[in-house]
């Protein structure tokens, strides 16, 4: 992250750097007191730098190759995990991910999207970006979970829905909606997280629940900025433009009551200490669920059907 | 509510190549033919020589499937705000008036109630000529309050799409429309009211990914554009042209996205004669 202001972590990468190189010398006084000193103000600059990033910034964060990913945080917060595969219909999307786990002594179905690591992995993952399949997949295991009374915790970071043709021919359109149709009508809790990029039908596609969090450098928007500023400024290259316009971060989320918590992340952003921002997403995915699992199912699904049908903005003029 | 009067629908600038302008001849976007524009107006503004479907505005679908000009409209009153106070090349506001001035004050959807070959109905829809026919908070609210409309009066629903997809100048609350819709469908279909999804050209985006894919039944207009991701996005993602007819109507019927495919002529009646066979027209014991 080089170019397009991603540099803005350079301070933080130097005070690394120069730390693992004392720490490889000889351990003496002088040398921890030294390190000390560095750690203090690596926290300071990390959470001075990531307290003020723009919403490009941001989306840049959001991206982070590094950036914890849904199986991890699977990895760390829950146990007994089985991956579930295929949509019984076509394929297997490595795109997205589906089974059930333990979470806190708690069985519960997990879905989510999953970009891959290295390229190979990638690849098979094609990026995070699901065909229809990979959201009829999840959408499988959800009915297993409503079907046995099992809380589901979806996690989301993807670019968007695949635009191929395949994914085209397949009836991308279709698989989304009926996505979104059948997580409003489950009567068992839904917990989302949007871990990294909320990208838009795709993101959507596993984002109906009781509450919405997203972690604090996370984003969720209708478009990426990129596709917005070819549209609207007919230039990609006004990405930073879009991406402040189009009020994708945690914070705008809160405040046009998309979400219901901003979940912290550690300083310096989730991939700079990922344990950290595990716990984080842990305690307030449990609080949640807590919460909305002591509703009646009933109650649960018109409060989940009332929060979405609340959303929008509009004017009322004249006789209505 | 109010009696819409017959309010001729005024020129548009957003119309691109298919409106048709007030002159005596128009040519055809299809085949080029000089056609006489009360001839094409008679002929549900289908191109007599080729068959091809220009493009219609909101009220003159709703002319086209309601009895008569009784019907009532449905929330006229709901105006899109600016909730992000955008701006790109032009104001969001600024583009709002325009359209408002240019094509009327519904925004992008017209909702109507009325009777459809004696059928008591509720009809949206869309209206391209309102910054292409893109899903806001408005459309959305319109769109959420006519299926629960339908629900409580159990009328069947008929939604015609014809869109873009969701409006980016709303950002997410655009995206958020279309779970809020999926939602209120969901309740429609519980209830067992029928829902027919009617799509024209263009219907894409998160308008397809929403409600006009969830039809109890999905008819199009033929040759429509309806897909997901624009040609042009999957064009530059796979790098490659494609191929003949993609995401037309005849594509999407051949890969069973689609029931039907009716030209307009017999719109009406195919959507009379479906409804009798699915609805027996009363309310649920
Ligand atoms: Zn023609």
């Amino acid at each position: 992250m080089n170019a397009d202001d991603g540099n803005f972590e350079e301070p933080i990468l130097r005070l690394r750097r120069r730390i693992e190189e004392l720490s490889a010398l000889p351990d003496d006084a002088a040398h921890r007191k030294e390190i000390e000193k560095l750690r203090e103000k690596l926290e300071r600059v990390s959470k001075e730098i990531y307290a003020g990033l723009t919403p490009w910034q941001k989306t840049l964060v959001a991206r982070h190759p590094a950036r914890p990913y849904p199986l991890d945080y699977v990895e760390a917060l829950m146990s007994d995990f089985v991956e579930l595969h295929g949509d019984r219909k076509f394929a297997d999307d490595a795109a997205v991910i589906a089974g059930f786990a333990r979470f806190r002594q708690r069985p519960v179905a997990v879905v989510g999207h999953q970009k891959g690591r290295d390229t190979k992995e990638k690849i098979r993952r094609n990026f995070g970006m699901p065909r229809p399949e990979g959201f009829r997949k999840a959408l499988r295991v959800m009915e297993l979970a409503e079907k046995f009374g099992r809380p589901i915790l979806s996690f989301i970071d993807t670019a968007g829905a695949y635009p191929g043709i395949d994914a085209e021919e397949r009836g991308q359109a279709e698989a989304i909606a009926v996505n979104l149709r059948e997580m409003a009508r489950f009567h068992v809790p839904i917990v989302v997280t949007v871990t990294g990029e909320g990208g838009s039908g795709g993101a959507l596609a596993l984002g109906i629940g009781d509450r919405v969090l997203m972690l604090e450098h996370s984003t969720y928007s209708v478009i990426s900025p990129e596709g917005c500023a070819s549209i609207l400024w007919k230039d990609a290259a006004r990405k930073k433009d879009a991406a402040e316009a189009m009020r994708l971060t945690a914070a705008d989320l809160r405040d046009l009551e998309v979400i219901d918590e901003i979940v912290p992340e550690p300083p310096g952003g989730a991939h700079a200490d990922p344990a950290g921002a595990a716990a984080a997403v842990g305690e307030a995915v449990e609080r949640h669920l807590s919460e909305v699992a002591d509703l009646t199912p009933e109650e649960r699904r018109e409060r989940r059907y009332r929060r979405f049908r609340a959303l929008g903005r509009f004017e009322t003029a004249g006789p209505a | 509510m109010w009696f819409r009067k017959d309010r001729a629908p005024k020129e548009v600038r957003e119309g691109r190549t298919s409106k048709v302008p007030e002159g005596l001849w128009v040519k055809c976007d299809s085949c080029r033919q000089i056609l006489y524009n009360k001839e094409l107006a008679r002929n549900f503004k289908i191109c007599p020589k080729c068959g091809f479907h220009f493009r219609l505005s909101a009220p003159e679908r709703l002319r086209m499937l309601f009895d008569d000009e009784e019907w009532v409209e449905l929330d006229p009153g709901l105006r899109s705000s600016d909730p992000l106070r955008f701006r790109d090349s032009k104001k969001y506001r600024d583009r709002l008036r325009e359209a408002e001035e240019g094509v009327g004050p519904s925004d992008a959807i017209v909702v109507g109630s009325g009777t459809l070959d004696g059928i008591p109905v509720i009809i949206g829809a869309m209206e391209f000529f309102f910054m292409a026919g893109s899903m806001g908070s408005v459309v959305g609210e319109k769109i959420a309050r006519a299926c629960e409309r339908a629900l409580a009066d159990r009328r069947p629903l008929i939604l015609v799409s014809t869109s873009g997809g969701a409006r980016m100048q709303e950002g997410i609350l655009s995206l958020m429309q279309m779970g809020k819709i999926a939602a209120a469908l969901g309740r429609l279909a519980e209830a067992r009211v029928p829902y027919v999804s009617v799509m024209a050209d263009p219907t894409t985006g998160g308008v397809t990914a929403s409600y006009a894919m969830l039809g109890d039944l999905n008819i199009a207009e033929p040759n429509a554009l309806i897909g997901f991701a624009g040609p042009r996005v999957i064009e530059q993602t796979i790098r490659q042209t494609l191929p003949e007819g993609f995401q037309r109507s005849e594509f999407l019927l051949e890969h069973g996205m689609l029931d039907l495919i009716v030209d307009r002529s017999e719109m009406k009646a195919t959507l009379a004669r479906c409804l009798r066979l699915l609805w027996d027209g009363r309310p649920a014991a």
